[in-house]
């Protein structure tokens, strides 16, 4: 496979677990626009065990995953208390503070705002990053329709409601946040191990909303959504090649109508279900 | 020196109050957050220069800007407010994001990612104040900072307009019933926060003699945590946010170098959301719950 | 039925900042009995379910069900021991279809034979699955089992709610004005189901305006009014109460 093609696939897997990272805590109505900063916690930590300490690749990747999961619980906790928006804001702020971090702190181990180069002891192939994607596909393919999935929807509806019918809604947003964390921190390890160099700048706030974007587009509380929206979004600024310098703005108008037009995006559950497409019994209605 | 860093920090948060104003009056009316009023502040900037450099004499130049950019914010309204009225919170904050992007990159196609600046348009004298050391720059832009909140004070504690929109920040519905029309109060929340940010933004061009599509990005982030750490949905909240926010800044620059900058107002966001989130001023009560 | 009350509530007080909402009120609830709960808007009854099912801490006194003390406990805690509510205000789950409303509701039972995660394998999850269904037909929900939530009639969506509640396997049933917004047929229908539910062994505490259904299914009734209890005692003994009267001008349609 040629490098540009393996560039692209690499890219689309990455974004593939990115989004599925801002879907899990969406799916219990907690929207993180933060996850750049579990994305570079992983990368990171995973980096400087390979590099320092010569772990091997799967190791390193899921202590960077768990460091960056662990955080997650631990930023989850606090924000439970806090819906929308203002989640969203702890999220942004959360995100900005790690970036910031990096930045300043630790500098000699990763190279602080000159970026972490060499990380090339252990490089990660299309193989890898394609693995983990088939992995946490399979894992949210038998979550999603089992009854935790459909208490994490229930929590996303009406969380009050949710705990008055037996859910422990802490444990499900929490853990669910958690899991995220975790699934940017594999991607950030897997993203730091493929392109053997990182810097702070790139996990910046618009890092964090583009993944949110795949799920706009994709469809909000599905992962195959999630992943939809991952691929058109990796793709499309090489099919918009002719838009040059104005893709940006294109991204912009695309936001705004999909919002005003189709706000829960392309892969709604109704549409996935068998049963939308052949009703059965009599007028299943969506 | 303490005093002096102390009088900065009050200078530059006067700024980041008129922004968190600009956040805080439509959180306050319409429970809503414009993520773009950075890029409206950008705007503010940008096209007060751009009008300059076409020739015309500074205040008329700066008029229209921040006439400009108060309609660019009615575009706002029209595509991210209006047609999604009922849709739950978050997704005109999402709406508005896009107009951030869009706004951002239709700005660096039209006029360079470099950044520039104003014309040096008056001569600076500094004035030593006791131990302070106070440029005149400074002094007028506080001066007209202070002027537009008091004057917006003014316009919302005493004009039948400011009235309705206090009606509609109560409760929109009831303000109908009560014959306020609420379409156009929200239209003019909009125009007047578009105008605030938009000066804001030549302030802040003027202050730091910066002019860029991405001067927004920060100083937009900063408006927020200005609003939620001062406390939303009022105006006396969004300036002493702004005030702190601002001191903040500068003091953990001042002592801590230039890295603490973000560190400190980011960290207090981060605090002030989840410790307390109502703010100093804490007025928004957080949503009670109806079973 | 045995002596000992299912629901005992005792000597309990609710401050709101400065609004007395309850005021020393106590009622028991037996075990297999239809109770009622009625009074005039504003007389408290939501909040006393609400300090049942613990979305409130009650200000003073003691909340017992059978013998757990349920004023400490978390409210998905109270419904894992038994306690399950509707609400006066329809709140489904928007994005979940009518099965889908038992299976959510069905994770306190899946639970108490602590299964695997993912929904318990073997027998298990089928004598849920078989229960669920039962529960669907029993309201007459099996035609729209498919539907999502937001898009069924008013009566429906009643319906819905309270199989969610009876999917969570409750012994005491709390019911908040199942009759709201239902026509004669609906609320017809409604008082088989109730007689149903109570020939199946459930305890039920009704919070009703409409009388028919009150007076037609219920054993024993309490009366707030203010906050307070005014009366309490079998429909007869109500329905010629002069305080009750006075205070409430029942419906009797």
């Amino acid at each position: 496979m040629s490098s540009y093609y393996s560039d692209l696939f690499s890219a689309m897997g990455i974004n593939i677990l990115l989004a599925l990272s801002v879907y899990c805590p969406l799916a219990t109505g907690q929207l993180s626009i933060g996850n750049a900063g579990f994305m570079a916690i992983g990368a990171y930590v995973s980096a400087m065990l390979t590099v320092h300490l010569h772990l091997p690749l799967f190791p390193a990747l899921i202590i960077g995953g768990t460091f960056a999961g662990v955080i997650g619980l631990l930023v989850g906790f606090p924000a439970l208390r806090i819906k929308g928006i203002f989640l969203a804001m702890v999220t942004l702020a959360f995100g900005e503070i790690v970036r910031n971090f990096f930045m300043n702190f630790l500098t000699s181990l990763t190279g602080g705002a000159y970026g972490f180069r060499g990380i090339g002891n252990v490089p990660v192939s299309l193989l890898w990053i394609w693995g983990a994607v088939a992995f946490f596909l399979v894992f949210f393919f038998f979550l999603a329709p089992s009854r935790l999935g459909l208490c994490m929807i229930a929590t996303h509806d009406d969380d009050t409601v949710g705990e008055l019918m037996g859910i422990n809604v802490v444990y499900l947003k929490v853990g669910s946040f958690g899991l995220g964390a975790f699934i940017a921190g594999v991607a950030g390890g897997l993203y730091a191990h493929y392109y053997l160099y990182i810097e702070p700048e790139f996990f910046n706030v618009w890092q964090s909303i583009h993944m949110v974007l795949y799920l706009i587009m994709g469809g909000m509380l599905t992962f195959w959504g999630a992943a939809l929206g991952a691929g058109i979004f990796t793709f499309l600024p090489e099919m918009l090649r002719f838009l040059h310098d104005w893709r940006g703005a294109f991204f912009g108008i695309i936001i705004i109508g999909l919002m005003i037009a189709r706000p829960a995006g392309l892969l709604t559950r109704e549409i996935l279900r068998v049963d939308f497409w052949f009703p059965g019994q009599k007028g299943a209605k969506f | 020196m303490f005093i002096q860093q102390l009088f900065n920090g009050l200078m530059l948060g006067s700024t980041y109050a008129l922004i968190a104003i600009a956040f805080t009056l439509l959180m306050g009316i319409l429970n809503m957050l414009n993520f773009a009023i950075g890029e409206v502040f950008m705007l503010g900037a940008i096209l007060g220069l751009t009008f300059i450099k076409l020739g015309l004499p500074i205040y008329p130049a700066f008029l229209l800007a921040v006439l400009l950019a108060g309609v660019v914010n009615l575009v706002i309204e029209r595509f991210s407010f209006r047609p999604l009225r009922h849709a739950p919170p978050l997704v005109p904050l999402l709406s508005t994001i896009g107009f951030s992007i869009l706004l951002q990159n239709t700005a660096e196609n039209l006029w360079g990612s470099e950044r520039s600046q104003f014309p040096q348009w008056m001569e600076p004298v500094d004035f030593h104040v006791g131990p302070l050391l106070i440029s005149s720059t400074q002094i007028i832009i506080f001066a007209v900072a202070v002027l537009l909140m008091v004057g917006l004070d003014l316009f919302i504690q005493r004009t039948r307009t400011g009235r309705g929109m206090r009606a509609v920040a109560e409760s929109i519905e009831t303000a109908s019933i009560l014959g306020v029309d609420s379409t156009r109060i929200i239209v003019i929340t909009f125009f007047v926060t578009g105008v605030l940010a938009g000066a804001s933004g030549i302030l802040f061009g003027l202050s730091f003699s910066i002019v860029s599509p991405f001067m927004g990005i920060e100083p937009g982030i900063k408006g927020i945590a200005a609003m939620i750490v001062g406390g939303m949905g009022n105006l006396r909240g969004a300036i002493v946010g702004g005030i702190f926010i601002g001191i903040t800044e500068v003091l953990s620059v001042a002592y801590f170098g230039a890295p603490a900058k973000d560190f400190a107002v980011y960290g207090a966001l981060f605090l002030a959301l989840i410790i307390r989130p109502q703010g100093i001023l804490g007025m928004i009560q957080a949503e009670k719950e109806r079973i | 039925m045995s002596a000992a009350p299912i629901l005992s509530v005792k000597s309990v007080y609710k401050n709101f900042g400065g609004l007395q909402a309850l005021q020393d009120l106590s009622l028991d609830v037996l075990p297999g009995q239809v109770c009622g709960l009625i009074g005039p808007n504003g007389a408290g009854k939501t909040t006393v379910f609400n300090l049942i099912t613990g979305v409130y801490p009650c200000s003073q006194g003691s909340i017992q069900f059978g013998d757990v003390e349920l004023t400490r406990l978390k409210p998905y805690q109270i419904v894992r021991r038994g306690v399950a509510r509707t609400f006066q205000t329809i709140r489904l789950f928007q994005n979940l279809t009518t099965w889908e409303h038992v299976l959510v509701g069905q994770n306190v039972p899946a639970r108490s034979s602590r299964e695997g995660i993912f929904s318990a394998g073997g027998s298990q999850k089928k004598n849920l699955k078989e229960e669920a269904e039962r529960i669907l037909n029993l309201l007459g929900l099996w035609e729209v089992r498919s539907w999502k939530a937001s898009n069924l009639p008013y009566g429906t969506q009643r319906k819905v709610e309270m199989a969610r509640a009876l999917a969570t396997r409750p012994r005491l049933l709390l019911l908040d004005e199942p009759a709201a917004g239902l026509n004669i047929q609906e609320t017809a229908d409604l008082q088989k189901t109730l007689h149903k539910i109570r020939e199946m062994g459930f305890t039920l505490l009704v919070i009703e305006h409409d009388m028919r259904v009150i007076m037609g299914v219920c054993d024993f009734i309490f009366v707030l009014n203010f906050g307070q209890k005014i009366a309490e005692g079998a429909p007869g003994q109500i329905r010629a109460n002069e305080q009750v009267i006075e205070a409430y001008l029942g419906r009797e349609t």
